[in-house]
């Protein structure tokens, strides 16, 4: 049976390395290239016509614009327009990488932790910048929560700069976590359709499900990624 | 033969375009709660595939905050315990956030008070 973790492998396609540094181009940046490219086709090419009324390519640009610009005015409101160039592509970004990831012998760059967890530090960095720059040393406040006694206050805090500190972690442990359990479990049932033989159908079948399956998680996970970078973002800006 | 049946209205004019377009953004920011009121509408879903991750990440933070204060101030095991209570405490409330739509706000607020706090201000 061929092994289900073997898909997530990383090896160099060209070799590069800078002194003692080894940054060579792997099948993960390739992918991660190939995404970036994709979107900027996507976006550009479908909306090259500016038809008042809209063909189906500029119909899907305008919808993946349009859905962002919504999640971004509900969430942050006003103060979160500056942010929406970001946002967009973080969501694009994320989205198609799972996406395209489905497709076979294609590589799925956001099952792999460093990734999602180097995405995840660049928005809480990010957005705990931005909290510090707005509001000065007042952001600090955002830690003490309100009508506490004295007396459980440095427990609380303890607690509440953990629970900050857990943002990027959980923001990236999800998305990780969720495409490489996919991945893993369409490889293993897929394994089972030869070790049956003729009962193979039954895995196959399964398969097909998962399929369906990971494509909603691929959405899914694009999203709960974007609408928690635009929560954090919410809280940071409207400070209590 | 068909009845002959009138043309329809022409369009209105231009002239006031600037205000009906003030109007119709006025009118969607009407809509749209400043400082995100429709946490709610996190769909259920993306919800549910939140709370999971929320609780262990915590944990992980105050096993990983406990691992290094023990390595810095020599104090083996009790920063490790003492960190991970700490830590599943703060994932318990962050689930806690999750699913009664306080969203991640830190400070203890509901959303009715957050609306409130907007009036004052």
């Amino acid at each position: 049976m061929a092994d289900p973790l073997h898909q997530f492998e990383i090896y160099p396609v060209v070799h590069i390395s800078l002194g003692e540094v080894n940054a060579s181009l792997t099948n993960s940046s390739v992918a991660m290239l190939a995404t970036t490219i994709i979107i900027t086709l996507f976006m550009t090419w479908s909306m090259r016509g500016r038809a008042l009324v809209p063909g189906r390519w500029q119909s899907l640009a305008e919808m993946s614009y349009e859905f962002i610009g919504s999640m971004v005015r509900d969430n942050v409101g006003k103060e979160g327009h500056p942010y929406f160039p970001f946002i967009l592509s973080l969501f694009m970004f994320i989205l198609f990488g799972n996406l395209l990831g489905l497709l076979p012998y294609s590589f799925t760059f956001t099952s792999h932790i460093i990734v999602t967890f180097a995405m995840a530090l660049a928005v809480f960095l990010g957005v705990t910048a931005i909290g510090i720059i707005r509001h000065g040393f007042h952001f600090f406040s955002f830690f003490v929560p309100k009508g506490v006694p004295a007396v459980m206050l440095p427990l609380m805090i303890t607690i509440e700069v953990i629970s900050y500190l857990s943002r990027p972690v959980s923001l990236s442990i999800r998305l990780f976590a969720n495409m490489m359990a996919g991945h893993t479990m369409m490889k293993v049932f897929a394994g089972f359709v030869f070790l049956l033989g003729w009962f193979g159908f039954a895995p196959l079948a399964v398969d097909v499900a998962l399929t369906a399956f990971e494509f909603m998680v691929a959405f899914l996970q694009a999203y709960v990624f974007t609408v928690l970078t635009c929560l954090y973002l919410n809280d940071t800006i409207h400070l209590h | 033969m068909t009845e002959y049946t009138p043309p329809p209205p022409p369009p209105p004019p231009l002239h006031n375009l600037d205000a009906r377009l003030r109007e119709a953004r006025k009118r969607r920011e009407k809509h749209t709660v400043e400082g995100g009121g429709s946490r709610t509408s996190l769909k259920g879903a993306g919800l549910a595939f939140r709370i999971g991750a929320e609780l262990v990440a915590a944990t992980v933070v105050g096993v990983v905050i406990g691992l290094l204060t023990d390595y810095w101030l020599d104090t083996s095991p009790w920063g490790l315990i003492v960190f991970f209570f700490l830590g599943g405490t703060a994932g318990v409330l962050n689930v806690w956030r999750a699913v009664s739509s306080i969203g991640t706000t830190i400070g203890y607020k509901t959303v009715n008070e957050q609306d409130e706090d907007k009036g004052e201000e």
